[in-house]
């Protein structure tokens, strides 16, 4: 076939194209992959049973937002990558700055406390399961997020994969922070981040293989 | 140059807006650019220009909806040609025959070559592997030129089926491109 055969090929009735295809992919994705997340944390870990009492404590809601702001700063990294020769211009900082912000907050509340409770407040008493819950309440939205990135124009496999596991694992702790009893800020800055780090590490090593078009 | 991004730029919102006639010139346009570009970087793989030219207008065509209407037309384009460049020299595995370096997108539109080579691979009889309900759709909406209720009639399927065949079926050639070379 002539190029020119092609190009009338391709040309020929091709109709018109619904606009913001890209964000309207991942409405659905987020929508799926969240919904999925509640149903087996309902399902397998169960809402805290003080619920009632923590949503007044100011930490719940920092927790919330930590998890919140890291989604959102994801999302946006998501969908600059779905496009060819979109640029992350400042991206990286505004994914760095809940962490930081979180790490500050935990610097201050361990440099308040006596220092034998210190290694308490980093371990909490679900240090051990936190990471892997999270990284399991974020394999729906996972796969939701690849099966979009897919149908999309990644030319930037790894980072975008990364970035994929990223949103799926903060979707993930946001979902988790209504089953998690912890509520320290040394605690959430090292083990809700490690259970992010494990999704965003999986679409790092996945990216280039399952990314391609 | 600038005028070459907005000319073409403007074309391929006019063919997403559902201008086939402005799209074709839009494809017509670019793929002289295309072969300009891989020309360039593919010196000692000449016969390779062809095959690429016609992998990359298929993956545009494939990923057009990415195209953010806001953003410039070039950087798009030239991150599409260069991932499928890059892809190809991986097969390849001769990286290192690249003698130009590849983040170059400001002179990508300042080149043409309108002198199309013999493609290599022919696209038709990739199609002809396509399953029917892919192939048919195709052959008769893109090659024989009938509408979608035509096509609908003429193989029983519904109108919604020829149009995801069509769709489908395109990826399905990127795919078969891909994993053949």
């Amino acid at each position: 076939m002539k190029t020119d055969d092609l190009v009338n090929l391709l040309a020929s009735g091709a109709g018109p194209v619904k606009r913001h295809a890209v964000t309207r992919r991942y409405t659905v994705a987020i929508g799926v992959g969240a919904a999925a997340a509640i149903l087996l944390m309902l399902g397998l870990l169960g809402v805290r049973n003080d619920l009632v009492d923590a949503i007044r404590l100011p930490m719940f809601w920092v927790k919330l937002a930590y998890a919140a702001g890291l989604a959102a700063a994801s999302l946006l990294a998501v969908l600059r990558l779905s496009r060819p020769g979109a640029r992350l211009d400042g991206l990286p900082a505004l994914l760095a700055a809940p962490v930081l912000g979180m790490w500050a907050l935990a610097a201050i509340v361990l440099a308040d406390a006596e220092p034998t409770q210190r290694l308490g407040l980093l371990l909490g008493s679900t240090s051990v399961s936190c990471p892997f819950l999270i990284a399991m309440l974020s394999v729906p939205m996972f796969v939701a997020a690849l099966w979009a990135m897919q149908g999309l124009g990644p030319t930037r496999p790894r980072l975008a994969g990364t970035a994929a596991g990223l949103l799926s694992g903060s979707i993930g702790a946001l979902v988790y922070c209504l089953h998690c009893p912890e509520m320290e800020a040394p605690f959430i800055g090292s083990w809700y981040l490690l259970g992010m780090l494990i999704p965003a590490a999986t679409g790092a090593l996945l990216g280039s293989r399952l990314l391609r078009w | 140059m600038n005028a070459i991004e907005e000319r073409l730029r403007a074309l391929l919102i006019r063919g997403l807006d559902g201008e086939a006639a402005a799209y074709r010139v839009f494809l017509m346009e670019l793929s002289a650019h295309l072969r300009a570009f891989f020309r360039k970087r593919l010196a000692s793989l000449p016969d390779d220009v062809e095959d690429l030219v016609q992998e990359t207008l298929l993956a545009i065509h494939n990923q057009r909806r990415t195209y953010d209407v806001d953003l410039p037309l070039t950087a798009w384009v030239h991150a599409i040609a260069r991932y499928k460049l890059v892809n190809l020299l991986r097969r390849r595995a001769r990286r290192e025959l690249l003698s130009d370096p590849l983040d170059d997108e400001r002179d990508f539109l300042s080149s043409t070559d309108s002198e199309a080579a013999e493609a290599r691979r022919d696209l038709g009889r990739l199609l002809d592997r396509l399953p029917d309900r892919q192939r048919l759709p195709i052959v008769h909406t893109k090659l024989e030129g009938l509408t979608v209720t035509e096509t609908a009639q003429l193989t029983g399927m519904s109108e919604s089926a020829v149009k995801v065949g069509v769709h489908r079926g395109l990826k399905a050639l990127a795919a078969l491109i891909r994993n053949e070379s």
